[in-house]
């Protein structure tokens, strides 16, 4: 696939997922941080009778977004332009970042706030900003954390989810202070608190991302709990929101689906602390220029695939993630993109290229749990078999390597092995004879020549000495 | 700049070839058979947002019109606010309490809504399934920056302003969405959910929240 978007590099999930399998701190954090969330969103969704007539109406409303997506794009210009606001299109992140940097230097600033968003990290707006000398502030908790702590996020709405409160005061005492900082939550939470007050006061220019831009009032809501999304977006003179174009939902009265189903799926609440809403600018109230950057970065691409387009219905909330096998055990690093779990293994292939991300489509177990809980239904195994079946073709056609590549040819062998029980039956015999010289301490860790790939990955189990089936007949035999 | 507008336009409606030509947008079929309107009767739903605003560590007290201004001086007392930020659009009988001074704000400055102790305002509507209050600048309301800057904020309710459901909390916020008015929705203090998935209450936003209900 070609695409025109600008994408950090995604270095391939399985060489990352084997050394964050190692990091037995981190697995525990988010062990225990999803078991949490888990628990809670189960219980604030049993108590709505009609959770499954809205998940399928946030599907529909998704789907009625993007099959017309062109009309509602410039519904929402015209409302927004209407409003006071400025509304411009980024092709790429590239774009993006040249508009937003272009902007903040007009106003001479060398600093911005900017609360939490996905696409701004999706394009690195803030190492944009950087080259040109703007300090780009993050004022999430966690987000901040993430900073501080030079680390990168782990999870799309708790970014350090991989983080434990003693790490995290470990962080604040080295960076914002003070040194007498303990690991209670509400102390730490006023640390945060002190350390940005002056700055939010202070800033001329904030940038925000949109967890839902409304095409018919223009307004643009961004959901949130601390309040730093309502400092950001209500006290700069000037406020910038990057969006990208699958943000969108027609009409006012589709929030009412959305803001049920958003806050219940994410942090497991009724409802979100805060929510702002707000269209355009205005002189009595909030900033008083706004801009608005419409972002494709790949979006459109995705939009190609018939298939594969309902990825781009997702509002984030991060309900795959805390309830997948594979996020909990991996972590969101090892994924290596922007979005991580089972939403980043769609979507991010989908954005950055295939051939950027396409180890992604197989960080999967095909269980099922992302589908059922995806409050806009979105079926996640299937469009991840679609993609992998899509990357498989790309790699075979993508070279003559493609067609020779050793997990391939293993697979084949594997197929044919599987084929027939008899032959099934006697490579299990060949296998526990052939493979003492390669099992250590009951694992596998190195298959030899061809064959490497699939370790280098994965540990395996040795064949045991007798099969489940052996035994079986055994067990039968002696009763 | 036209030009990725241009491109970005052409480009999804290429990736849209399969969509027929004659399909309008409305025709994408959205069943609403969820609760849009709801059925207890209005002193549970009153009770029931109590109930769930309270949920969010929020302090809500119900009190009768006579005893209003009564309440309003007792919060403030007891949480010892004697300078109170206020829409200038306020009503008369909301300003109580000894001694309190009321700051009417006509375009106060951010660092003079930082030093007051507290804000008053009124809301625009509530709505008792998930226990939030909106405030949509209309009367007694403010700007947003009003009710954000102070560490302390007493919203008054009145009973006839709560609904049961969300449907209905959104369609009564339609008229100002559409002259574009900026909205805050509020589910209890500022709070997050960072450290280890728990909630915190009290970041950036105001930290103590007290609600009173005005019925009857
Ligand atoms: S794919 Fe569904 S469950 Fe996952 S983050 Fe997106 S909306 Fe939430």
């Amino acid at each position: 696939m070609t695409t025109s978007a600008s994408w950090p590099d995604v270095p391939a999930f399985p060489l990352a997922a084997k050394s964050a399998l190692a990091d037995a701190q981190m697995r525990r954090n988010i062990g225990m941080a999803t078991s949490t969330i888990r628990e809670k969103r189960t219980g604030v969704v049993e108590e709505m009778p009609d959770w499954e007539q809205l998940r399928e109406a946030g599907r529909a409303l998704k789907e009625r977004t993007l099959r017309h997506l062109d009309e509602h794009l410039l519904t929402l210009e015209e409302s927004v332009t209407r409003a006071g606001g400025v509304v411009h299109w980024a092709r790429d992140g590239d774009e993006a970042n040249a508009i937003v940097t272009r902007i903040a230097k007009s106003k001479g600033v060398s600093e911005v706030v900017k609360v939490k968003s996905m696409a701004t990290v999706e394009i690195e707006l803030n190492e944009a900003l950087e080259a040109a000398g703007i300090t780009a502030l993050e004022t999430d908790l966690a987000e901040l954390i993430v900073q501080l702590g030079r680390d990168r996020p782990s999870h799309i709405l708790v970014p350090a989810i991989h983080r434990n409160r003693a790490e995290i005061r470990d962080i604040f005492r080295r960076t914002i202070g003070p040194e007498t900082l303990t690991d209670e939550p509400a102390e730490l939470a006023e640390a945060a608190r002190r350390f940005l007050r002056e700055r939010f006061l202070r800033a001329r220019v904030g940038v925000s991302g949109a967890n839902f831009a409304v095409a018919e009032t223009g307004a643009i809501a961004v959901l949130e709990s601390e309040g730093n999304g309502r400092m950001c977006t209500t006290l700069p003179e000037t406020l910038i929101t990057v969006c990208g174009i699958e943000k969108l939902v027609p009409a006012w009265q589709d929030l009412e689906v959305f803001l049920q189903l958003l806050p219940r799926s994410s942090t497991a609440e009724r409802m979100n602390p805060y929510t702002t809403l707000w269209s355009g600018a205005r002189d009595d109230d909030g900033p008083r220029e706004f801009h608005l950057v419409l972002l494709d970065n790949g979006r459109t691409d995705s939009l190609a695939d018939e298939l594969a387009r309902q990825t781009l219905a997702c509002i984030r909330c991060s309900a795959c993630l805390n309830v997948c096998p594979v996020y909990e055990r991996t972590g969101g690093h090892a994924y290596g993109s922007v979005y991580p779990g089972p939403i980043g293994a769609i979507l991010t292939p989908q954005l950055a290229g295939m051939r950027a991300a396409g180890s992604l489509p197989f960080a999967s177990s095909l269980c099922g749990a992302c589908y059922e809980v995806c409050p806009v239904k979105i079926d996640i195994p299937t469009v991840l078999v679609h993609l992998r079946d899509r990357s498989n073709k790309e790699r075979a056609a993508a070279s003559l390597k493609g067609r020779l590549d050793p997990e391939r040819l293993a697979l084949k062998a594997v197929a044919k092995g599987f084929a027939t029980r008899g032959r099934y039956e006697r490579l299990q015999k060949l296998g526990r004879l052939g493979q003492w010289p390669l099992a250590r301490k009951g694992k596998i860790e190195r298959l030899p020549g061809e064959l490497g790939g699939w370790t280098k990955a994965r540990d395996l189990m040795p064949i045991p000495d007798q099969t489940f089936r052996e035994w079986w007949v055994e067990r039968e035999a002696s009763r | 700049m036209n030009a990725a507008r241009d491109a970005i336009l052409a480009r999804v409606r290429a990736a849209l070839r399969d969509v027929p030509e004659a399909e309008r947008a409305d025709d994408v079929a959205v069943a609403r058979d969820y609760r849009t309107e709801g059925t207890l009767p209005h002193a549970e739903v009153v009770a029931l947002f109590a109930e769930n605003c309270a949920d969010y560590r929020a302090n809500v007290r119900e009190v009768d019109a006579a005893g209003l201004p009564g309440a309003i001086a007792e919060a403030l007392a007891a949480r010892g606010a004697r300078r109170l930020a206020i829409p200038a659009d306020l009503p008369a009988q909301w300003r109580a309490g000894d001694g309190v001074e009321w700051v009417e704000d006509h375009g106060l400055s951010h660092d003079a809504l930082s030093a007051v102790d507290g804000v008053v305002t009124g809301c625009a509507v509530a709505v008792a399934l998930n226990g939030t209050i909106a405030l949509d600048g209309g009367v007694a309301q403010g700007r947003r920056a009003l009710t954000l800057l102070p560490d302390y904020h007493l919203c008054v309710v009145h009973a006839e302003q709560v609904v049961e459901l969300v449907p209905e909390g959104i369609a009564r916020l339609r008229e100002a969405a559409l002259a574009g008015q900026p909205m805050t929705i509020v589910a209890g203090p500022s709070a997050t959910s960072d450290i280890e998935f728990n909630r915190v209450e009290g970041v950036h936003g105001p930290r103590t929240l007290d609600v009173l209900v005005v019925t009857g």
